[in-house]
């Protein structure tokens, strides 16, 4: 059996955490769909943050999102599980440029779970969805019998609506667009693993965990302008996946520069003493956003009057030499190259 | 968490100034000179921070055999796989280690057929498994340099459970040196040593290649200042023809090392002769468990043998990179049919391991 087979005989968990394997597996579930889109709108071959369908006689499209939640463990410095579904759902919606409108949820429990933790869950989402002024308009429940489902996952459905004419896609970036991350990052990941069991670093690390929806309404003008031409929240893979995932899908290179990448000192300390990458680490309240070197400034401004885009933050531009490729100017003035980030972040031995 | 001085050693001014100094000291020296660092955290610094692209074109830099996940040899993989498959074990490693192939599959396909394999980030957090399950046998896969070593010698002396017992791959830094300066046409110009292991063995160990060999090396940090010093510490001994031992990481790194580390090394373990994948046998490269601590031996306990394995596969040069030999990029395989996902050799799948560093950092 050649390598590339032996690789697709069983699913491992690093096709689950974004980069390159995930992009595999993601082809090998959808090369055969046979429809892909409706009304040749943004279907699932374009593998962006979710899907719209065109209403005929009207300048408006319905954009669709579907999402998956699981986290271990089920509440962390942050959030919990009903935190992330919520927002994840309402974020990748808002960086379709999208308005929230309703979600679905379904909840699958394993048996033997307390309706305590179910409680504080369903509660995080209420609270979650009120904030975002979206309504949860149905779902679905079933449970598990022990030990067929570690304690709990949550899938949702997002739906939105926006003009036809916004178009704000990861193929969309123009070569002296300029890239602005409106946080720190590597927050989320980095706080997660510092709470898992085995590794006892005391830390007052949160997670990033938030809704996007301020930067939807304070950046209206420039999103129904099209001068924001991608948007993104860099969650599985981190700042690395989404801007190989933009250079790759718009013929285009990145550079950036590591001096003006927001990172707070427990972020780097833990990474540093982990051997990972913050880069590579996942954010669950940041976008990233291209816009056109014009309206740069206005968006900077307009972000840092926010509250959840106050640190944002100017930290590279899109270029024309090696297309598909993203450079790093380093901190001591090198310059390397960023690759997709590959499976899991793994802490090294020594 | 505070780490001192942490700033000076990323900074930018500072890294002119060294660079400043680098390019004048490489002026007076009339030839191209080669180093090589021995660690795979070294040249995720060198990579990582773009070091090489601030150096001169005089300087190069080789990678030498510095990462315990390639070197560890598939047979002992294949000891832990023969282990692991068995309904009552469960084995526990370092994270990196269960993605590399041995001569069949890897410890994470083992996992993905349903065996439990489990990544610890230390031996204390495996034998709490093993105190927590005492109806499995569960067993440590120790691989590591000196860095690690004590830390599984310390748990063997504090009374394990009996279900616990460690598959011993761990290998000794100096003596795989030594066989690469006698062995190799290299010509090595001086070694920049890893700090994580000196902190433990400390500067005597490196006293033959200056006074052996005449090599010129100094035992460096891990901040890009850190590494660039010690490129200048080595290259005015090269200027001034002299082969001293040096200490950059003296923050840290204590000329004597870390005595109450070494004497649980020399309490628990025993030198030997032992392969280092890609490179062959090692004279004193490897240790054993003594004897006194057998019974946590797990080759001994569940008497594992391995009859045949493979350490490099065909069209494979890891042996040649580990080495300095090739750079990754010269090998056909390379981004090609050997990528982080479909890693063909061992120094493609360490995230420590000289080809995964390229993969990810170089853009050739």
């Amino acid at each position: 059996m050649s390598e590339k087979k032996r690789n697709l005989n069983v699913i491992r968990l690093a096709h689950g955490a974004g980069g390159l394997l995930q992009e595999e597996l993601i082809d090998f579930i959808t090369k055969d769909i046979p429809y892909k889109n409706v009304n040749n709108g943004i279907g699932v071959e374009e593998l962006d943050d979710g899907a719209t369908i065109p209403l005929e006689r009207y300048d408006k499209e319905i954009v669709v999102t579907a999402d998956g939640h699981t986290i271990y463990p089920l509440f962390f410095p942050g959030g919990d599980l009903g935190t992330l579904s919520v927002c994840g759902t309402v974020n990748d919606l808002i960086m379709m440029g999208a308005r929230p409108i309703a979600l679905t949820s379904i909840i699958i429990i394993e048996e033997g779970i307390e309706f305590e933790k179910l409680e504080k869950i369903v509660k995080s989402m209420n609270a979650k969805a009120l904030e975002a002024n979206i309504a949860i308009i149905a779902g679905d429940t079933k449970v598990m019998p022990k030990g067929t489902l570690n304690e709990m996952i949550i899938a949702t459905t997002g739906i939105g609506i926006k003009d036809k004419k916004i178009r704000i896609l990861d193929k969309n970036l123009k070569i002296g667009d300029k890239i602005i991350v409106t946080g720190s990052i590597g927050d989320h990941g980095t706080a997660l693993m510092a709470s898992r069991e085995g590794l006892n670093i005391s830390t007052d690390l949160k997670s990033d965990i938030s809704l996007l929806h301020e930067i939807y309404s304070s950046l209206k003008f420039e999103i129904n302008n099209n001068f924001i031409h991608a948007m993104k929240d860099p969650t599985r893979g981190g700042l690395a996946a989404v801007l190989n995932d933009w250079a790759i899908k718009s013929n285009v290179s990145i550079l950036v520069d590591e001096e003006k990448i927001p990172i707070k000192k427990q972020v780097t300390a833990i990474c540093d003493m982990l051997g990972l990458d913050p880069y590579n680490i996942a954010c669950e309240g940041r976008a990233l956003i291209a816009v056109d070197p014009a309206y740069s400034k206005d968006v900077l401004d307009k972000l840092k009057l926010t509250e959840i885009g106050k640190n944002s933050k100017l930290i590279g531009e899109v270029k024309v030499d090696h297309p598909k490729k993203v450079f790093l100017n380093t901190i001591v003035g090198g310059t390397r190259f960023v690759d997709m980030p590959l499976g899991e972040p793994i802490p090294r031995i020594c | 968490m505070n780490i001192p001085g942490i700033k000076v050693l990323r900074s930018k001014d500072f890294t002119s100034q060294i660079i400043k100094a680098i390019n004048d000291t490489s002026k007076e020296i009339s030839k191209p000179v080669k180093f090589m660092h021995v660690c795979g955290t070294h040249e995720h610094t060198m990579s990582k921070y773009g070091l090489r692209t601030l150096l001169p074109k005089e300087i190069e830099i080789l990678s030498g055999p510095g990462c315990p996940v390639c070197i560890c040899p598939s047979a002992d993989i294949d000891k832990a796989i023969k282990l692991g498959s068995r309904d009552d074990t469960i084995i526990t490693t370092f994270g990196d280690m269960i993605r590399v192939p041995a001569t069949s599959i890897s410890l994470a396909e083992l996992k993905a057929k349903g065996a439990d394999v489990r990544i610890v980030y230390g031996p204390n957090n495996a034998v709490k498994i093993a105190k927590e399950n005492p109806d499995k046998e569960v067993i440590f896969f120790a691989i590591g340099f000196e860095t690690t070593v004590p830390l599984i010698g310390y748990e063997l002396q504090s009374n394990p459970p009996s279900n616990f017992s460690v598959i011993c791959a761990h290998k000794l830094i100096p003596a795989a040196l030594e066989l690469l300066i006698s062995q190799s046409q290299l010509r090595i110009d001086g070694f920049i040593s890893p700090g994580h292991v000196s902190t433990i063995i400390g500067l005597k160990p490196y006293e033959i290649f200056s006074l052996g060999y005449r090599i010129p090396n100094v035992v460096s940090g891990f901040e890009p200042n850190d590494v660039l010093l010690s490129i200048l510490m080595l290259l005015k001994q090269v200027r001034d023809k002299k082969y001293d031992s040096l200490n950059e990481y003296s923050r840290v790194v204590k000329p004597e090392g870390n005595l109450i580390a070494q004497k649980i090394i020399t309490d628990v373990f025993q030198p030997v002769s032992s392969p280092w994948r890609g490179i062959g046998r090692v004279l004193d490269g490897g240790l054993v468990i003594r004897e006194k601590y057998q019974e946590f031996d797990a080759e001994k306990k569940f008497d594992i043998k391995i009859e045949m394995s493979q350490d490099i596969p065909p069209g494979c040069s890891c042996h040649l990179i580990m080495v300095g030999k090739l750079y990754p990029y010269e090998c056909s395989l390379f981004r090609k049919e050997c990528t982080p996902i479909n890693p063909i050799g061992p120094c493609m799948v360490s995230m420590e391991g000289t080809c995964s560093i390229y993969y990810r950092y170089h853009s050739e």
